[in-house]
């Protein structure tokens, strides 16, 4: 079997037992990504040649002595948000186009003291912003089921290439749906993790009260493996928690559902549900309650209002972080400028494109003065009810069922011009954003067309164990995860 | 919400961007649709709600204040556009009278 077809546990079960070596998957993974890399587009940079001789190099050591870790080894793919010391984080933006981060994100600290291979850094829309991977300024990615779609965004490069099996695994981060929307399209699995569970340290901010980075991954034990080394309290985060991290991979070995309650909330089968979707889920949900769950119906109502929560808590939160890039102490600068305020002007309206220009000038509209209150104001008050939603949801039922997005992956051009109809496409993902909590999306079937559909499972703060486990037993009871695509 | 172009001016400069008149257009329209949009907030009742800020409900996290190793200056200035004498340079900001 090609190493490239094995997951992250297969692989690393292979390396940890000496089977494989280092160079070997380098050497696999190498193939692979020239193979389909033209057509996927999931890179903005590849450090596939460094990481080759880093393979080398570590086969050498681990024949003196060998002693590896969980990661050691491992081929993976991060979105290009994240700080890599040494290797370009360009945000998809030209504003970060040449920018080489002097320092490694708190995650890829974590990873690099295991000895993990970097791949490269995967594509996504500007800053995170959108929801296809066409806001990047280097050209939109491809979704490997079908070229002609959108492998969604942003983190769509980190999905796509886990899903054409250019890397093992794959980071991602999540603000409004970023790493579960992409997953879903691309028939993969994605964690967004509670917020505080993973440092956000060197993840570049967007929502800074949203943002979270999360495993990308071709099964749920993958991503519970992933997560296991990502996750824990940091002290260069101040929003990081300090609590234990449980072993994730432990929690799935229980295989039935008896006693799990499931919560279906009927906001999210409304109007404007793709009927394949709904028909996917549904058939999912009856699984779950084969499998030994009680399934019963909730109401969540604040779903709708939850959209417009979050494009006023996010853009207010992103004009705030992005005032950093002025062109003066990294990143972009505007030539022949008059002055400094000509300097910043012309270096963002240079730097940014459209969507991160849209999103700022929107942030900056309901945080200006007159409408404060009547924008930012009420939605931080809306905010607290899409909580209390959750809260009392959560007091019937112990995990919470939804599609992850209302129709499957869209064709490329299809939204783009139309910004509120991409906003509207996050509506099942953006809520656990705004209430902190633990979401998944994992693939429950396929539309007639070929293209995955995905499942959310979202748990109450720090439960990502419940999550995990309920997310497992369904996977390995339905077996989508086994279905690859070709592409072509 | 109508958003005018000259909202569009008034915010675009706020936030440091510049807009083109075409630009002032998409804008204008694409912020008042989604504006409108936002709107739904008021259906929602939120007399004597609390505003939530944060989930995790943290309040200033401190640290002891101990020298620890920082950045050396050549790594801090290596991304600076233009930089001189271990600063970055940018205009001139005080005019002659």
């Amino acid at each position: 079997m090609s190493l490239h077809k094995l997951t992250l546990i297969d692989l690393q079960r292979k390396f940890a037992a000496g089977e494989v070596t280092a160079t070997e998957i380098m050497r696999a993974y190498s193939l692979r990504i020239s193979q389909v890399e033209p057509r996927v587009k999931a890179f903005v940079t590849q450090t596939r040649e460094v990481a080759c001789e880093q393979a080398e190099a570590l086969d050498r050591k681990l024949k003196e002595w060998r002693k590896t870790m969980p990661l050691t080894g491992m081929p993976l793919a991060v979105k290009d948000n994240i700080c890599t010391d040494g290797v370009p984080t360009t945000c998809s933006s030209r504003m970060l186009q040449n920018f080489v981060p002097p320092y490694d994100a708190t995650v890829i600290s974590k990873l690099r003291a295991q000895d993990y291979m970097l791949l490269g850094k995967t594509n996504l829309d500007e800053f995170a912003m959108g929801s296809s991977t066409e806001n990047s300024a280097f050209g939109p990615s491809r979704n490997p089921w079908n070229l002609q779609c959108v492998p969604g965004g942003s983190s769509g490069g980190s999905a796509a290439a886990v899903a054409a099996e250019e890397c093992v695994a794959a980071l991602g981060s999540d603000t409004g749906g970023s790493i579960r929307q992409p997953a879903a399209f691309c028939g993969v699995v994605g964690l967004k993790p509670t917020y505080g569970r993973v440092s956000r340290y060197g993840l570049v901010a967007f929502a800074s009260s949203l943002d979270q980075i999360g495993p990308i991954t071709k099964n749920v034990s993958d991503a519970a493996f992933l997560l296991g080394a990502i996750a824990g309290h940091d002290p260069l985060d101040s929003t990081s928690i300090d609590r234990p991290v449980p072993d994730y991979l432990k929690a799935l070995q229980k295989r039935d559902l008896k006693r799990l309650r499931v919560g279906v909330p009927v906001e999210f089968f409304a109007e404007g549900l793709d009927p394949e979707v709904d028909r996917a889920v549904r058939s999912a949900i009856e699984e779950l309650s084969h499998l030994g769950a009680e399934v019963k119906e909730i109401r969540l109502p604040r779903t709708d209002a939850a959209v417009a929560v979050y494009y006023v808590v996010a853009t207010a939160e992103a004009s705030s972080n992005l005032a950093r890039f002025d062109g003066v102490k990294f990143g972009f600068r505007a030539k022949e400028t008059k002055d400094l305020l000509d300097l910043y002007i012309k270096t963002r309206q240079e730097g940014f494109g459209p969507e991160v220009k849209r999103r700022i000038m929107l942030g900056t509209y309901v945080l200006s003065a007159g409408y404060y209150d009547a924008y930012y104001g009420k939605a931080q008050a809306v905010r607290t009810l899409v909580c209390q939603d959750f809260e009392a949801a959560f007091k019937q039922v112990d995990v919470i069922v939804t599609p992850t997005t209302p129709t499957p992956a869209f064709k490329l051009g299809e939204k783009s011009e139309d910004p509120l109809q991409m906003y509207l496409s996050d509506v099942f993902t953006i809520s656990v954003n705004l209430a902190g909590l633990p979401a998944i999306s994992l693939p429950c079937g396929f539309s007639r067309a070929g293209v995955p559909i995905g499942l959310q499972l979202i748990g109450r703060a720090f439960e990502e164990e419940t999550v995990l486990q309920a997310a497992h037993a369904y996977e390995q009871s339905a077996q989508w995860h086994q279905k690859k695509p070709t592409i072509r | 919400m109508e958003i005018t172009q000259q909202d569009v001016e008034k915010v675009a400069q706020l936030a440091r961007l510049a807009v083109t008149s075409a630009e002032k257009d998409t804008f204008a329209k694409q912020l008042s649709q989604i504006l409108t949009h936002v709107d739904k907030l008021n259906q929602c009742d939120t007399t004597g709600v609390e505003p939530t800020a944060t989930v995790m409900g943290q309040v200033n996290v401190f640290r002891e204040d101990v020298i620890r190793p920082s950045l050396p200056s050549g790594k801090a200035l290596a991304n600076a556009p233009e930089c001189e004498a271990g600063g970055f340079v940018v205009p001139k900001i005080l005019e002659e009278r």
